[in-house]
């Protein structure tokens, strides 16, 4: 087993009085590509966002690298290794592609020429503003974003919602060719047919706690229905 | 037309008309073209602030009277022979520009950091409140401070120096005041390109998601609001020399409102728009102003029109909105 990237132990989170995360347990692995599953309203995204620093009131142990990252700010946690590409995009709209791209880079692998190259749609449109860009090519341009930090864990929240089906193939490749080069990633989708086969572990959140672990292959049709409401 | 056009049409008026002034020996125009130019950096230093980063501070008088006072004092100190301090620290005033201005512009970075520090936590209206109290708590100070003329203010009995050039002579000091801003203004045209300026723009639309990809918006927030300090510092300590004399006014409310105006008129987040508010602005206080007493109340009017018609402000109106802001 490879070194552990990221790991998540006992994380509880609240918004404000109401508390969205009890317990919440996963671990993710350099060059793993594990998938955080279940359904709307578990607290999937609610766990991204306290992993990122996003969330005011967690407790519990979030160790990424070797470091805890509890209670550190999120751009501190960024700069950590931690891309995330958010539910929604999120693009700068007042920026054009480049100045989004570049805006956040650090040095690493992954430089604007490498970007260009996986995401040929954004080499054309370098220079239009994000908000005259499609959902896909915004989608594309938050991942980009997100690689040119050069992340050592790349969090995917919901890439591939609302977009049209040839966009979506789209993402699953780009998502392939990253999870190749052994990119560490974590997921959260609802394309389970295309989830499966490209990750290494699944984790199970119901009510915001985590309730299965395991194998994709493992996944079977009574978690599935159970959890997943399929 | 393009707004490249525009803003070479703005500079070469300016840079214009205050030599025909010379030509046709009306120092007035030249000293009028001097304002312009001062006041237009003072706004550029704001728009900084305003128009990139979106912070809506109503406390740059502040660091405008500390560049004004800055000034002053050296000079009153140099002139009448009295060291500045005395002991390990010693220092005495200086009448050269080339010393003052970074001194101004010092004391005013240091002030925008403290002023910054506390106010750049919060947003919205309590910004506004902060920065406005900051400056309203220098303005009181400076009116009872009488060893540097309280209410009265302080004369500046001769121009500072400038090497190689005579600073009494209005067109020649209207060139250090054009040179200076065309200089920031460049400047400036490189930070919004820079990753810098654009972190500073998309702060503008959501500090939470900078955060996220490893900026700290704080430290970006508060670097801006320094640099814009600075420039509207510098542009304080030539308001003192054009006009030998600084007074609290340069720290009121009303000044913080003027430089907001000239931003706001030009256009915001616009490189030239604080020059061609305070174009705007100087004419319609030198045109309406020799017809009537009230001319600030059409000044009003004009302000009402391109909040509600012309958002994008004088040059926002001639060269199309900026469609992604």
């Amino acid at each position: 087993m490879t070194q552990a990237l990221l790991t998540v132990s006992n994380l509880s989170a609240h918004y404000g009085v109401s508390q969205a995360l009890f317990d919440v347990n996963l671990t993710v692995h350099s060059g793993q590509a594990v998938a955080l599953m279940g359904r709307n309203g578990m607290g999937k995204t609610t766990t991204v966002n306290a992993i990122c620093g996003l969330m005011a009131s967690t407790s519990g142990a979030i160790i990424f690298n070797g470091q805890s990252c509890l209670e550190l700010p999120s751009y501190k946690v960024a700069r950590l290794g931690l891309g995330l590409v958010p539910e929604g995009r999120r693009c700068f709209a007042n920026l054009t592609v480049r100045e989004n791209l570049l805006m956040a880079a650090r040095p690493g692998e992954w430089d604007l020429a490498k970007i260009c190259g996986l995401l040929p749609r954004l080499h054309e449109r370098l220079n239009q503003y994000a908000n005259t860009l499609s959902g896909g090519e915004q989608q594309m341009l938050a991942i980009g974003r997100a690689l040119l930090t050069n992340p050592k864990l790349l969090i995917l929240d919901e890439a591939t919602e609302g977009l049209a089906p040839v966009i979506k193939q789209e993402i699953w490749r780009i998502v392939a060719t990253l999870k190749q080069a052994g990119q560490a990633i974590l997921l959260i989708d609802k394309s389970l047919a295309e989830l499966l086969p490209i990750t290494d572990a699944c984790v199970l959140l119901e009510r915001g706690t985590t309730v299965w672990q395991g194998l994709p292959s493992s996944l079977d049709a009574n978690l599935r229905h159970r959890y997943l409401g399929i | 037309m393009s707004e490249k056009m525009l803003n070479r049409a703005l500079l070469s008026l300016l840079i214009i008309a205050p030599w025909l002034a010379h030509w046709i020996d009306e120092p007035y125009y030249v000293s009028l073209a001097t304002r312009i130019a001062i006041l237009a950096l003072a706004g550029v230093g704001l728009n900084i602030a305003l128009g990139l980063g979106g912070m809506v501070s109503f406390g740059h008088a502040a660091f405008f009277g500390i560049g004004g006072y800055v000034t002053g004092i050296l000079a009153s100190h140099a002139l009448n022979y009295e060291p500045l301090f005395s002991g390990i620290f010693a220092m005495s005033g200086s009448t050269q520009m080339l010393f003052i201005w970074p001194i101004a512009m010092l004391v005013g970075a240091i002030a925008a950091i403290f002023i910054g520090l506390l106010s750049l936590r919060t947003s919205g209206v309590y910004f506004i409140m902060i920065t406005l109290a900051f400056a309203q708590m220098i303005y009181y100070f400076s009116i009872s401070w009488p060893n540097y003329g309280g209410e009265d203010g302080l004369p500046i009995y001769l121009r500072n120096s400038f090497p190689g050039v005579n600073t009494l002579q209005p067109i020649q000091f209207f060139m250090i005041c054009c040179t200076i801003l065309l200089t920031t203004l460049w400047g400036v045209s490189r930070l919004q390109d820079s990753r810098f300026g654009n972190a500073l723009k998309a702060l503008r639309q959501n500090e939470t998601r900078v955060a996220a990809v490893g900026i700290s918006p704080l430290g970006i927030k508060l670097a801006a609001f320094v640099i814009s300090a600075m420039i509207t510092a510098l542009a304080g300590s030539l308001f003192a020399d054009l006009n030998r004399f600084v007074s609290p006014t340069m720290f009121s409310w009303h000044t913080s409102g003027q430089i907001m105006i000239f931003v706001i008129l030009g256009g915001i987040g616009r490189l030239y728009g604080p020059v061609a508010g305070a174009i705007m602005f100087i004419l319609c206080e030198a045109l309406l102003g020799s017809w009537t007493e009230y001319w600030q109340f059409f000044l009003g009017l004009l302000l009402l029109w391109v909040v509600l018609f012309a958002r994008g402000g004088l040059i926002g109106l001639l060269c199309g909105d900026k469609a992604h802001d």
